[in-house]
């Protein structure tokens, strides 16, 4: 309840069009229950009149309602999807603002990937919380009031209550029974349908392995077992959706059979007119195509309400990096200092780093080196103040990293790392992003510097090309050229280069790195890498192993003192080259 | 279409069929319980009868109200019990499919593109097949069954109707039809939109590193705006055709009503006859209604089923014919004859006349640049494809004319990023040989030097790995490969060296395990290493498809080919940079 009056909090700003969504909603039920029993009333009250003249009023009423009824739902339709859109954008935003200070740092703890492409997926399924769950409920109790009273005043008080009951019963009651009869076979199928899905994925990416030792067949047959216990399980729950649609169809047709049981003796009676019983039938028979879409909004309301928590829960979360009350300037050109710095990223979980200790001087060069998993990737992210180590401080120019803002921090210190995000905008935006205010000149300049020019000249609109996965595709090493693009046009003292020829062949990360020379130069520089490639300009040499620093020293100390480097060292010149 | 996924699945045709009778039905009950009201209504409103009078009719219409509800339920179970069916034998027959088909063809983006079609393709055609199908029936059926009652009643309002039937599907159509190309030429640019937030939040921290994010919060409610104004722009056009089919039925209903009305009063028709045609009308269009409502889950299932179609009808590789003698004995001897193999919609071939021994109990490396062919060499010894020039024998027997199956027994892969399967570490290794001991499965770890890192592990061998368990190194996963091919213990022996593990202790141990497997076996090792070519028998060279040279290390060496400026091109320390 809690989630989804928070959610409803979101219309607010939209109430007006919400309530004309409403008014049209009803206006549109009105019209067709009106249409149908206005028409019964003047068939019956021709069989007994002379003259059509004296039905004008109905006969108007029945043309009115047959176009109301129409466009009334249409602009219903198009008035509650622009209140639904307008609620979407706000979400967005708002869950934006939420997620900023958030990222990376807390982000990180989710399989990030997978989280986000749920996220964005959720916003969207919170469409349903107007359209499909509050319109249709707000305007079936609107609906069903109207007939209420209408019984209430004109017919008899227990025609009202026995059709109100039976709509209720239609509209709440089966939708109850049925969720209820549903509920455990649902959670059934749900966890079937994500095994089977796992199962097929697994296969399908296995195909080489599966097929290398002969093992498809059980693969078939195990996603076949799978597929047939769905089936059952399936085969259950239509036995149960067969049985909302025939029970609301049965109770709708009871309600007419009451309200014909009520109201003939009134007839005989002479104390309702009998020219009304067949509009009393048909009010009947119509209010209840006002409560039948009731029984999905049960079933939207469950999956937006999960929706909503789950981004609740990630929204809510406390930031794990917050600016100071007043943040010091950046100094011109710092020291970067890591001063016996350990880290971890979940409590419990061994330490990602262990008292780590180096030094930075303006214009210097260190290198941290060693196997994949050793943590190094860790000090990227403290360095940019997206994390707080646990032991030990990060200083800038002297002082603790959380004295600065975060801004300040990252003008200082430029990034070029291994998974350098390329938006779905044009190649022009994707660089400006470093620098909004940088010219022409500057963008050609940063292109030819980071050896693109090539990629944009061959780019159908040069420039303006769209990337990303909507646009054009780029190679891994393009996309690296263009975070080192990013990186000369941002222009920061100091320079971080975390893995950047990860997984690119022997041929690009040579001409990577030929980019990166130049982005070197005149910068403080820390690499961070698992290629022993240029360490011999190097000032230090960091070796990590399970995030603690086993060596240290120049390239020549460190290849004479056969430790792990010498051994990576080793490793590294046995490759083939291109290969 | 419908034909070919009905012709994949001949139940599927038996389900819609009942299910559409059983719509049939219902609306039948329908047309009864209306004549029985417009008769309760006649008797009490005009022939003046009470309660005890109409007490028959109202039993037969609660009956009919009976009949039609469980015309409903039966529809609803058998609909969906049939799409359930299409679905797991749809499903079944994909996967069973796209493993014929291989790993040549399950490659790279398409991987993504097939699990979500045999993921949620499938289940997209439940509505289709339990929904939109039968509705699409009973939307010309139904029309049929109500004319039939109200023409004797009254010829003017069945004329009506008629003439409406075909109206209201072509505006539809023009309508639908010119709103849909309108709504093609804004997707891109909505779709385009549409995808922005996902981008926004996965660059985060890139928008961050260059203190960028605030000034992106307000481009996303910029796009958001941006991306409801064109929708909106979209859904004026899609919903029109919906108002069309609304108006045209609420004013042929009340042209319905009017005209019966005024024949009334001129005594040509009879109220009871009058009002029942009053009734059916609605009913006429009724089904109609519904099949808008389906019509988007249609259209999306529509989609999925094409897909689905199209995968199916994919011809896979040939599988063994002849069941002529299994090639056996410890080491199998390979030959490669004039070997060629060109990608479907490729111009350049991926390999030609490639003549190439792997001599029984020999080491034979692969090398050249990525590109050259190694993996269609590999794919070919596998039979993931077949050659389309030349021939691959194992002992003198062509294994083309041997079933793929019985093939790949004499085979065994360690390829360069093995697949961890969602399960223990155990069934991991297990999986190359079903019917192995538990201390056969544990030695085979051994000796491919899993012991040390499983030993780590929080389960040890028992640990749950894979897409939804722990996630190992590309190092392990190699190592379990290794196991994977110990247990098998074939007479062929295909590797792929992995590229890059630099962890020097894991190197150390791969190499040995290697040594150890190549024991007795015929093997091809695509090498990216010098140690692997240094302890090869022999060095295949493959340069843009073609064998280029072959011969040992020493001899290729010396003579200053292909060879010789791969080996020389990385030596020494791997080249100042900066």
């Amino acid at each position: 309840m809690r989630t989804y009056l928070r959610l409803l909090g979101f219309l607010a700003p939209y109430r007006y069009r919400v309530a004309l969504a409403v008014f049209l909603g009803v206006a549109t039920v009105v019209s067709n229950v009106g249409l149908l029993s206005t028409a019964a009333y003047v068939i019956s009250a021709a069989a007994i009149v002379p003259f059509i003249s004296l039905l004008a009023v109905p006969v108007f009423l029945v043309r009115l309602f047959s176009i109301s009824r129409s466009f009334g739902r249409y602009f219903e339709r198009l008035v509650s999807h622009d209140a639904t859109f307008r609620l979407l954008g706000r979400v967005r935003t708002w869950f934006y603002d939420r997620l900023e200070p958030l990222a990376p740092g807390r982000l990180l703890t989710y399989r990030s990937g997978d989280l986000l492409s749920r996220i964005s997926r959720d916003v969207e399924e919170l469409e349903n919380v107007y359209v499909r769950v509050t319109g249709p409920v707000v305007v079936a109790a609107v609906a069903a009031g109207l007939v209420f009273g209408v019984f209430y005043r004109f017919f008899s008080p227990l025609l009202a209550f026995t059709t109100l009951g039976l709509l209720l019963a239609v509209g709440a009651g089966v939708p109850a029974l049925v969720n209820s009869l549903a509920r455990g076979l649902g959670r059934r199928e749900l966890e079937l349908r994500a095994e089977l899905n796992a199962q097929v994925v697994d296969g399908v990416q296995g195909v080489q392995d599966l097929l290398a030792f002969g093992r498809e067949e059980d693969r078939r047959e195990r996603v076949e077992i799978l597929g047939r216990k769905l089936a059952r399980v399936q085969g259950r729950m239509a036995l149960i959706s067969g049985l909302h649609n025939a029970l609301s169809d049965l109770l709708m047709n009871l309600a007419v059979v009451a309200a014909l049981v009520i109201t003939i003796p009134l007839v005989a009676a002479g104390e309702v007119r009998g020219v009304f019983l067949a509009f009393v039938a048909l009010v009947v028979l119509g209010s209840f195509e006002a409560v039948q879409p009731l029984g999905n909004a049960f079933q939207f309301l469950g999956r937006s309400l999960a929706a909503g928590e789950r981004l609740f829960e990630v929204a809510d979360a406390e930031p794990d990096v917050t600016d100071p009350e007043e943040p010091r300037p950046v100094p011109e050109s710092p020291t970067l200092e890591f001063d016996r710095v350990g880290f971890r990223y979940e409590p419990g979980e061994p330490p990602a780093l262990k008292d780590v200790s180096l030094t930075l001087e303006p214009g210097g060069r260190v290198a941290v080196v060693g196997p994949s998993g050793s943590g190094k990737s860790t000090l990227a992210n403290l360095a940019l103040r997206f994390r707080y180590p646990e032991k030990g401080e990060v200083r800038l120019g002297g002082r603790n990293l959380p004295e600065y803002a975060q801004d300040g921090v990252r003008a200082a210190v430029g990034i070029v790392s291994q998974d350098t995000h390329v938006f779905n905008a044009t190649l022009r935006e994707n660089l400006l992003l470093a620098n909004p205010e940088a010219g022409e000149d500057e963008l050609r300049g940063a292109l030819d510097r980071a050896q693109l020019s090539e990629l944009v000249a061959r780019l159908p609109r040069g420039l303006d090309t769209y990337l990303g996965e909507q646009g054009l595709r780029i190679s891994g090493g393009e996309r690296q050229r263009v975070a080192i693009a990013r990186a000369l046009l941002k222009d920061a003292p100091v320079l971080i280069l975390d893995e950047p020829t990860a997984n690119l062949d022997p041929v690009t990360e040579k001409e990577v790195l030929n980019a990166v020379r130049e982005l070197m130069r005149d910068r403080s520089t820390l690499l961070i890498t698992h290629r022993l490639v240029g360490m011999e300009g190097m000032d230090e040499i960091l070796v990590l192993d399970n995030g603690r620093v086993v060596e240290r020293g120049t390239h020549e100390q460190l290849q004479a003192a056969g430790g792990l480097y010498a051994r990576m060292l080793t490793v590294q010149n046995q490759m083939l080259a291109e290969t | 279409m419908n034909r070919d996924l009905f012709r994949k699945v001949g139940s599927a045709r038996l389900f819609v069929g009942a299910a559409v009778a059983l719509g049939f039905l219902a609306a039948g009950a329908t047309v009864a319980q209306m004549i029985l009201l417009a008769r309760v209504v006649d008797r009490v409103f005009l022939g003046g009868a009470d309660l005890a009078g109409v007490r028959d009719l109202l039993l037969l219409f609660l009956a009919a109200a009976g009949l039609r509800a469980a015309f409903i339920w039966a529809r609803e179970v058998v609909a969906q019990r049939g799409a359930v069916r299409v679905k797991s034998e749809l499903r079944s027959r994909l996967l069973a499919h796209v493993l014929r088909l291989g790993p040549a063809y399950a490659r790279g983006e398409r991987t993504g593109e097939l699990t979500t079609t045999a993921t949620e393709g499938v289940e997209k055609l439940e509505p289709y097949f339990a929904r939109y199908l039968p509705q699409m029936a009973l939307s010309a059926l139904v029309p049929v069954l109500v004319l039939v009652y109200v023409f004797p009643l009254d010829w003017s309002s069945g004329a009506l109707l008629l003439v409406t039937a075909p109206v209201i599907p072509i505006m539809m159509i023009l309508v639908g039809g010119y709103a849909e190309e309108h709504m093609q030429r804004q997707w891109t640019a909505i779709s385009r939109m549409g995808a922005h937030f996902l981008d926004s939040l996965q660059g985060l921290p890139t928008l961050k590193a260059f203190g960028r994010a605030a000034e992106e919060g307000e481009r996303v409610a910029a796009v958001s705006e941006e991306f409801r104004r064109r929708t909106m722009k979209v859904l004026k056009f899609a919903f029109l055709s919906g108002l069309v089919l609304e108006f045209m039925t609420a004013v042929a209903i009340a042209l319905i009503a009017v005209t019966l009305g005024v024949r009334l009063i001129s005594g040509s028709v009879a109220f009871e006859e009058a009002f029942l045609v009053l009734l059916l009308a609605p009913e006429f269009y009724r089904p109609l209604r519904e099949l808008g409502v389906h019509r988007h889950a249609g259209m999306e299932g529509k989609a999925a089923a094409e897909r689905i179609v199209q995968i199916l009808d994919t011809p896979s590789p040939a599988s063994g014919t002849a069941r002529s003698p299994s090639p056996s004995g410890n080491a199998l001897a390979v030959e490669l004859s004039d070997v060629g193999y060109t990608y479907p919609g490729s111009q350049a071939p991926a390999l030609s006349g490639l003549s190439l021994a792997l001599p029984a109990g020999t080491r034979t490396a692969l090398v050249g640049r990525s590109g050259s062919g190694k993996s269609t060499l590999v794919n070919l010894l596998l039979r993931f494809l077949d050659p389309d020039e030349g021939s691959i024998t194992a002992d003198g027997v062509p294994v083309a004319e041997l079933p793929v199956e019985a093939w790949r027994e004499h085979v065994a892969l360690v390829p360069q990023r093995p697949h961890l399967f969602y399960g223990s570490v155990l069934e991991n290794v297990w999986m190359a040989r079903p019917e192995a001991s538990r201390a056969e499965v544990e030695r085979a770890s051994k000796r491919a030097g899993c012991e040390a890192f499983v030993r780590r592990l929080p389960a040890g061998y028992e640990t749950q790995i894979g897409e939804r368990g722990l996630r190992l190194s590309g190092g392990e996963a190699q190592r379990i490969a290794i196991a994977r091919a110990f247990l098998k213990d074939a007479p062929l022996l295909v590797l792929d060296e992995p590229t890059s593990s630099l962890d020097p202790e894991s190197e150390e141990i791969f190499k040995d395990a290697l040594d150890e497997l190549s024991e007795g076996r015929t093997v091809l090792v695509v090498a990216h290493r010098l140690n692997t070519v240094y302890s090869a028998d022999r060095i295949a060279v493959l340069e843009d498809g073609r064998l280029a040279e072959a011969g040992t290390h020493a001899e290729l060496k010396n003579r200053g080919g292909p060879y010789a400026r791969l080996v020389g091109a990385y030596g020494g320390t791997g080249g100042a940079t900066a």
